[in-house]
């Protein structure tokens, strides 16, 4: 995926995004953090196709094309759940499939398997209001890969929950992760969750953002849970906070 | 077992509005054209039982027909209101004009047009009854979470598909707050419309029954039907406020906005 030179002005004159490269290559893991206002949903929201860039391209190689009937190639994560209250675990997660028109014997069975992945296996039948909000959460995540995407986005996705829901969550995402293949671009304000999940983190300055710090994270690819431990792992949070402090700064 | 707790307290209020009534009305010896007591309204309702009841079924079944024509319209208005800004510009200050309406005034008119009897009755009932229909659904329709819309927008889904599995389901909290207030206003407007439209031989509801009971100086009669006509208005509150409970309790509304 290649953004390059995109641009978004709000009316009212506020400009959000003046001409911002990325590249992010297929299959990678990438975190994104800055500022709060910065443009990160903003950005996030063009990718997905939700908002146009006022200049500048976003180009997917191979093409992301969503062709009517087959599976939509790209799923976006909210920060809260977004469920739909009148309908069950099961149904919310097939939801997606249903709108694409894949008949129901099939979508159950990809929902079952989803939510069996993300441990909510023997809660398929329950509704929203029964859930708590780190089971709401898993049910969303379970949504958006339903569909198997090749390009998942997550804004601040876990930020509502508890430090330990949250950490068996982003445990719980590497593992689809690595399973499924697809590329991710995670927005997160937390730098210990970005430097424990990603590949590769971006920092972003203020508005209008610029990048500010884009690095291959020197950690191993295997992330377990003692890494939060691990000095080079606090190295490299310091390197993101450095330049997270410089881009506010700027 | 609570639905008899909750029902004591109202109940023992009833009995002692009733009591009181009947001993102001006795002690002070009211003319009983003027205020009868409950028990003279007991008997009247006794004595007039059969006429009570056909005219409680005849309203019954204009209310029902001018309800179940708000529920439907009014649904039906409400999607096309939120089916476009412009849309809503151009047409929204109709239905505002419709609640205006002075139903008594227009009554008349509704004879022209649909004669005397139970189709003008049901049009008056309907009149009267479908604004909050309207405005409550499409309040509704306008409150979807925008998060869903977009998630319906990334997954490509299809302008029906969006209201009948989002906006739809996602409005019918407010349908039924609408459908709730429309239910007892059906029975009102029914009512009127009996007073203009209505017929006084065979198939007379409530209202004619409240007329030609006050053209007689029955005004025990006429508190009668007044109740006979409000409790109409209660049972069909009830069944809808049941229907509407059913169909929600699995989403109480904490949970429909994450
Ligand atoms: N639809 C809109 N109309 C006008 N201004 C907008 C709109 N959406 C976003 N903005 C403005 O654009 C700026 C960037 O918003 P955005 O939501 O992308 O920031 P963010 O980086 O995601 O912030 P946060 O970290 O707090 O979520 C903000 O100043 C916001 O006020
Ligand atoms: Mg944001």
């Amino acid at each position: 995926m290649r953004i390059s030179g995109i641009r978004r002005t709000f009316s009212g004159g506020v400009s959000v995004l003046d001409g911002l490269d990325l590249d992010v290559a297929a299959g990678s893991f990438v975190a994104l953090v800055g500022p709060s206002g910065c443009g990160k949903s903003t950005l996030l929201r063009m990718v997905a196709g939700l908002d146009r860039p006022d200049a500048g391209t976003l180009t997917f190689s191979p093409p992301l094309e969503h062709t009517p009937g087959a599976r939509p190639p790209i799923a976006f994560v909210f920060q809260d759940a977004h469920l739909l209250p009148w309908r069950s675990v099961l149904d919310n997660v097939a939801l997606p499939l249903e709108l694409a028109g894949v008949p129901a014997p099939e979508r159950h069975a990809s929902a079952h398997a989803l939510l069996q992945e993300v441990g909510l296996g023997d809660a398929t039948s329950r509704y929203p209001a029964q859930l708590s909000g780190g089971m709401r959460m898993r049910v969303s995540l379970a949504r958006a890969l339903v569909t198997r995407p090749r390009l998942l986005l997550l804004d601040e996705p876990f930020a509502a929950l508890d430090e330990l829901t949250r950490n068996r969550l982003d445990d719980q995402l590497l593992a689809l992760w690595k399973e499924l293949g697809m590329t991710v671009l995670f927005v997160t304000h937390s730098l210990s969750e970005a430097a424990y999940l990603a590949e590769r983190v971006v920092v972003l300055s203020r508005r209008p953002a610029r990048v500010m710090l884009d690095r291959r994270l020197a950690l191993p690819p295997e992330r377990l849970p003692a890494l939060r431990a691990d000095p080079g792992f606090a190295r490299e949070m310091g390197l993101l906070l450095q330049a997270l402090e410089q881009g506010e700064a700027a | 077992m609570k639905a008899l707790r909750d029902a004591l307290a109202p109940l023992a209020a009833l009995v002692i509005l009733l009591a009181l009534w009947e001993t102001v009305a006795r002690v002070f010896s009211f003319n009983p054209m003027v205020l009868p007591p409950p028990s003279t309204i007991g008997l009247e309702a006794s004595r007039s039982a059969g006429s009570l009841l056909s005219g409680a079924l005849s309203t019954g079944r204009s209310a029902l027909v001018g309800f179940g024509l708000s529920t439907g319209v009014g649904v039906l208005a409400a999607i096309i209101l939120s089916s476009s800004r412009v849309l809503e510009r151009a047409l929204y200050p109709y239905a505002l004009f419709l609640q205006m309406v002075p139903i008594i005034a227009i009554a008349p008119v509704l004879v022209v047009w649909f004669g005397h009897g139970a189709r003008a009755v049901a049009v008056s009932s309907f009149i009267v009854s479908v604004f909050p229909v309207i405005a409550n659904t499409h309040t509704g329709m306008r409150s979807v979470d925008p998060a869903l819309r977009d998630m319906f927008r990334l997954y490509g889904a299809r302008r029906v598909a969006t209201l009948w599995k989002l906006e739809l389901p996602a409005s019918l909290p407010h349908l039924f707050t609408g459908l709730r207030v429309a239910s007892g206003l059906s029975v009102v407007g029914a009512i009127v419309g009996e007073w203009v439209a209505g017929v006084v031989e065979g198939d007379s509801g409530l209202g004619i029954l409240v007329l030609v009971a006050n053209r007689q100086g029955n005004t025990a009669l006429v508190f009668a039907a007044v109740l006979a006509a409000s409790a109409l208005g209660l049972l069909l509150f009830g069944a809808v406020s049941l229907t509407g409970e059913r169909m929600l309790r699995r989403w109480h509304p904490s949970a429909s906005g994450s």
